[in-house]
């Protein structure tokens, strides 16, 4: 352990640095388009169920398949698996943030409408607020998934943590392998962890202190 | 606003040639079972719902031309459900149309608090959520809500629809005070017939999208204007409306015992004993009401003062000789007055009203109809003008207070 670190240890923190950044700006996209565009259902119900049938549809395709169709269209290196992990972040994300709009009471709709509130006032100072926990479940969701398949990436050249993976795999190392996982998995976990403080901060108050 | 003219000739099954004028400072209630168009008329009002074909108008202005939003925040609007936002504090949600109007933060402040005083609320509760409140309290902050931006109008939809008959009580108590207080006028939605009676200036009775009448309380209680409105009204609710059209001025006794402040103890006790009465009212030369002695107070002071002026008892309960029978007797009861002066608009001394007489209104509505009952099936635009029969004559002045 001790030796491993003290062989790796720059490595390590580097390639963590890179899988957390490809993970963080994937997420980033995804919350960037899957939030607004869950709210945008929410308003053309009718065309709901298509959007959300073709999200699911993105969600079954092999991660690996998913990342190897990446490399005709853009090449290899940190930009398409951004790309790939992007387009898995979406469909939590887009699923918990229409589910939570549409859960909303449609009684504090109707009073907010009924008050004279915009509908952008409403989705702001209303619907949004409402739905924060939902909406934040879905991206501590995403963000596991994202930064579990991040380590996939490196297999397109992107980099991150897999790249251990992959050398211990090669290599037949047990202790890259697990040099690897680990610090995903620790990843994982400390993200999920500050999303939940996230969480816990955006979700409204309703009672006092 | 002066005139809220509302035509809405068909088009539309849901409401049919609805055409009504509404005068500002009126609380009109929309009555009808469900699906009568009684709630969909009023969210035309705010243009919650469009209209297939006609207009209405606010302030003779055009509502279809203005813009929604802008409308909206005119009118006060409370649902049922009440509708308070659960994460912002009692303060913001009663401040939420001021803040959309813009107003500055320390009139938004003070009108928060000038609001839940008008609610009989701790100042307190401003920092509270929702959720903390009880259901009767919070649909008092959702009336305040709809008032917190000078809105000369508000619509409200069964508001109490979903809390308890004691709350509900409370809260149409309050809402018709308001209402007489403020000026403002009310659209109010409801089934419940009782409600509509006890707040309403008018009445409008809907069945299937048209309106079945148009009248204040007594009006529909004395002509129901067809079948429909009879049946919404209630064969009881007739029948026990007829005691209560009568005024108190019909039934209290004519000739109170009565002096005056100058008189002396002694006049006045020699005065009580003559009549056989435990209390003497107070009036001045032009027979103006101005308080009540008892034979407890000559007892007490009989030593200490010399003059009625000086033991009277000045703060009294009284009643107008035309108010109606159905919401003095209640508040008679609950309060345990035993004698109560009747006074007219100008405040003279007209009569007054005893236990007995007390007596006999429950009497005769409970039993007194029983006679009439085969009768009223017949009588369909009920002319039922009885008035509480026998009740001056039952009994001398006072006959309870040996």
């Amino acid at each position: 352990m001790i030796t491993f670190l003290q062989t790796y240890g720059s490595q390590l923190l580097l390639k963590t640095w890179q899988h957390l950044y490809i993970s963080a700006i994937a997420l980033a996209l995804g919350i960037i388009v899957a939030v607004p565009l869950g709210v945008l259902l929410t308003r053309t119900k009718a065309i709901s169920g298509v959007v959300m049938a073709i999200a699911s549809m993105l969600q079954t395709i092999p991660a690996m398949a998913l990342l190897a169709l990446m490399i005709p269209f853009f090449g290899i290196g940190a930009i398409p698996a951004i790309i790939a992990l992007f387009i898995y972040s979406l469909l939590p994300i887009l699923r918990n943030t229409y589910l939570g709009m549409v859960d909303v009471n449609p009684a504090l709709i109707d009073a907010a409408k009924g008050m004279g509130l915009t509908s952008w006032q409403s989705i702001i100072k209303v619907e949004l607020p409402m739905a924060a926990p939902v909406i934040m479940a879905g991206i501590r969701l995403s963000a596991t998934y994202v930064i579990a398949w991040a380590a996939l990436a490196s297999y397109i050249g992107a980099g991150g943590l897999g790249d251990f993976i992959f050398n211990g795999l090669n290599l037949y190392r047990t202790d890259l392998i697990l040099g690897g996982s680990i610090p995903v998995i620790i990843l994982a976990l400390i993200v999920d962890w500050l999303l939940g403080k996230l969480e816990a901060a955006v979700t409204p108050r309703t009672t006092q202190a | 606003m002066e005139h809220l003219n509302k035509t809405y000739p068909g088009g539309k099954v849901a409401v049919e040639d609805f055409n009504l004028e509404i005068e500002k400072g009126e609380f009109i209630c929309f009555i009808g079972t469900s699906g009568s168009g009684k709630t969909t008329t009023m969210r035309m009002i705010n243009r919650m719902l469009s209209q297939t074909s006609g207009t209405i108008k606010m302030n003779g202005e055009d509502i279809g031309k203005m813009d929604p939003v802008k409308l909206r925040r005119k009118i006060g609007y409370v649902i049922q459900n009440i509708g308070l936002m659960p994460h912002m504090t009692i303060r913001d949600n009663i401040t939420l149309v001021p803040k959309l109007l813009k107003w500055p933060q320390e009139k938004m402040d003070e009108r928060a608090k000038e609001m839940i005083k008008l609610v009989e609320l701790p100042e307190e509760f401003l920092d509270r959520y929702p959720s903390e409140l009880s259901g009767g309290q919070q649909q008092r902050i959702g009336v305040v809500r709809a008032l917190a931006a000078n809105q000369d109008l508000v619509l409200m939809d069964e508001p109490f629809g979903a809390l308890d008959p004691i709350t509900r009580e409370a809260l149409q108590d309050l809402v018709k005070d308001l209402q007489e207080r403020l000026g403002k006028t009310f659209v109010f939605v409801t089934h419940d017939m009782d409600e509509a009676l006890k707040l309403s200036t008018r009445i409008v009775v809907m069945d299937g999208g048209k309106i079945m009448q148009v009248d204040t309380p007594d009006g529909i209680l004395r002509h129901p204007a067809n079948e429909f409105v009879e049946n919404l009204i209630g064969k009881d609710r007739l029948i026990q409306a007829r005691p209560s059209i009568t005024t108190v001025g019909q039934v209290m006794l004519k000739h109170p015992i009565s002096t005056t402040p100058g008189k002396s103890l002694t006049d006045a006790l020699r005065l009580m004993h003559e009549k056989r009465v435990d209390s003497l009212l107070v009036t001045d030369e032009a027979n103006i009401l101005k308080g009540m002695i008892g034979i407890e107070d000559v007892d007490y002071n009989f030593n200490s003062a010399t003059s009625v002026d000086d033991i009277m008892n000045r703060d009294i309960f009284y009643v107008q000789s035309n108010s109606l029978i159905r919401d003095t007797v209640e508040r008679i009861l609950k309060r345990g007055f035993k004698n109560i002066p009747v006074v007219d608009d100008d405040h003279h001394l007209v009569g007054i009203v005893t236990r007995a007489t007390l007596v006999d209104i429950v009497y005769d509505a409970l039993w007194g109809d029983e006679a009439e009952d085969e009768e009223s099936d017949n009588i369909h635009h009920g002319v039922n003008k009885t008035p509480v029969s026998g009740s001056q004559k039952t009994d001398v002045e006072g006959g309870d207070q040996q």
